[in-house]
């Protein structure tokens, strides 16, 4: 859909005090693992949100800045916008066991792909990473589907203690070959893209930029000479190696490259 | 033997006829240097402004059945920060041959002089004043190309500040296009951008009862302007001497060859990279040679205008 459609929201799920998953009056019985919509609150703005399940459309959503924190205040019932889905998404490798690495709200693409990896017979083990044990979101979303589920926090109050991405040594430990799938924070994705290319795994992430049109031509979300709506959000860790922006720099509203936090 | 597909732009030469348009990926080097490496004869950078500008809130771009509509606000980093983007895509585009197009705007027609002499230290090869955004009416009041008058003053204050030739962009939404080409053209414009996006248009959400841009309006591109773009490149080849840079709804080497038919030097892509991708301008060309080959011209000079006859 290119226009946006207004839908009501069906269910509001709170998932933690930041985290709140929306499901939408809407089918995308076509869209793929890492695809994301372009979300609309009437009046208000329009943001890129990573499909979490796709029939019916659901979104799992943090709670950071004026528009996530106005979308987490709507109820059911309520109307949103949406359009998509966009960009390129997660292909599944079912010639090996996959990691999922979920770090933050980034579980939602995570849960659509482990969803597509069970259904497809892939061997799934999830690992879903917070700062601490009320931040972890959605782990019985991943209990449900029957996958194996690795917890981690920063400060030790469930699951191994430090960053999700420890999950890839873990795993290496016990497979010679496996596929890496990563969504959260770029920092998270940094120590992801190093682990994969220093271990030889093959490994794709999933990246966030500010975006506008969400089909490739108003060149807000570029990344070095990708567009993030087009190319991505999901890349191949190989296309990240060397890039100038990846981990250091995005585009604001203005087109400005600000540095990372 | 093959057709010789370049062109000259105000004494700039071009390899191909086609151009990126302004506000179409403009805003990052490497982004550039892409469209380039996918064909495209010159780039064109989205508008910049002295200052720094985050433009409406979204949604401010929107594919619709016959093309695109969008009110982006003229966000831009600002000039400082463009200079510094065109310097970088200079370099990237100099071994490729490819002429760079700096577009400005400016909120008063001083500004547009100030505008002008900051973004020359960039050394682009042309450069475009937007004096057509229909998405700032309501702060503006109107747009710079909606009178003669005006449009005549804002060219000479550019044209006072730089070396570098300047293009003029030219709005469709006024009585007689060709009286404002005769004046910026009388003012010392070195040649004519036309058309910037037609409108402003209004689409609506009929479930919320809201206009589905943040802006409420915006301007209307893609194939539905093409036959509107078609005209006004003829009125103003028919008024004025000087060179036209030809945009609107192009998708497709046809369209490039129906504008040079009508006299443009040089013809534009925008919306089209909606629909094609950033390889649209290599195909484009591909159907502008077949068609050369098929009418046996060798270059561009051969067909330019030659429609005007019947018009």
């Amino acid at each position: 859909m290119d226009l946006p459609q207004t839908v009501p929201i069906r269910e509001i799920r709170e998932d933690t005090l930041a985290i709140r998953t929306f499901v939408l009056d809407a089918e995308l019985p076509d869209a793929e693992p890492g695809q994301f919509v372009m979300l609309w609150l009437p009046g208000l703005d329009e943001k890129p949100m990573s499909i979490a399940h796709p029939a019916p459309l659901t979104v799992t959503v943090a709670g950071v800045g004026p528009f996530t924190m106005r979308l987490h205040q709507r109820k059911v019932g309520d109307p949103v916008g949406w359009r998509g889905p966009y960009g390129r998404g997660f292909s599944l490798h079912e010639d090996g066991p996959a990691l999922l690495l979920g770090g933050g709200c980034g579980v939602g693409p995570m849960r659509f792909l482990a969803t597509r990896a069970v259904e497809r017979d892939v061997p799934v083990t999830v690992a879903l990473g917070a700062r601490t044990e009320n931040e972890l979101a959605c782990v019985g979303d991943f209990e449900a589907l029957g996958v194996d589920v690795i917890l981690t926090t920063d400060d030790g109050t469930r699951g191994h203690q430090g960053h999700v991405t420890q999950a890839i040594s873990m795993f290496a430990d016990e497979h010679p070959q496996f596929a890496v799938y990563a969504c959260g924070p770029e920092a998270m994705l940094v120590a992801a893209h190093r682990l994969c290319r220093e271990k030889g795994l093959p490994g794709q992430l999933s990246l966030e930029r500010y975006m506008k049109c969400g089909f490739g031509i108003c060149g807000q979300c570029a990344l070095d000479g990708f567009l993030v709506c087009q190319d991505g959000p999901v890349f191949d860790v190989e296309q990240l190696d060397g890039l100038r922006d990846f981990g250091q720099a995005r585009r604001t509203a203005t087109g400005r490259r600000l540095p990372i936090r | 033997m093959a057709v010789d597909l370049s062109t000259t732009l105000c004494g700039v030469r071009l390899p191909n006829p086609t151009v990126l348009a302004s506000g179409i990926l403009g805003l990052s080097c490497e982004v550039m240097a892409r469209v380039a490496r996918s064909g495209a004869g010159a780039v064109t950078t989205k508008s910049c402004s002295l200052r720094p500008r985050p433009g409406h809130h979204n949604p401010t771009i929107l594919k619709w059945e016959a093309g695109l509509i969008n009110a982006v606000g003229l966000s831009n980093p600002g000039v400082e920060v463009m200079v510094e983007e065109i310097r970088a895509a200079k370099a990237l585009l100099a071994p490729l041959g490819v002429p760079l197009i700096a577009s400005i705007f400016a909120e008063t027609i001083y500004e547009f002089g100030t505008t002008a002499r900051f973004i020359s230290e960039a050394q682009p090869d042309l450069i475009e004043v937007n004096i057509s955004c229909p998405n700032v009416d309501a702060q503006y009041l109107q747009m710079f190309a909606a009178d003669p008058y005006v449009a005549a003053q804002v060219t000479r204050r550019v044209k006072l500040n730089t070396e570098i030739p300047v293009l003029v962009k030219l709005s469709p939404n006024v009585t007689d296009v060709a009286e404002i080409a005769r004046a910026v053209v009388e003012a010392g414009a070195d040649g004519i951008t036309a058309i910037n996006s037609l409108g402003p248009g209004i689409i609506l959400d009929i479930e919320t009862r809201r206009p589905v841009l943040a802006h409420g309006t915006g301007g209307v591109s893609g194939p539905s302007i093409r036959p509107i773009a078609v005209r006004c490149v003829r009125d103003i080849c028919r008024a004025v001497d000087a060179p036209v840079l030809a945009i609107g709804g192009v998708a497709s080497g046809r369209d490039v060859v129906e504008m040079l038919l009508m006299g443009a030097t040089a013809v534009g892509i925008g919306s089209a990279v909606a629909y094609r991708g950033v390889e649209v301008f290599h195909e484009a060309c591909t159907e502008v040679q077949a068609y050369m080959e098929r009418h046996g011209y060798d270059d561009l000079d051969e067909l330019r205008g030659k429609a005007l006859a019947f018009l």
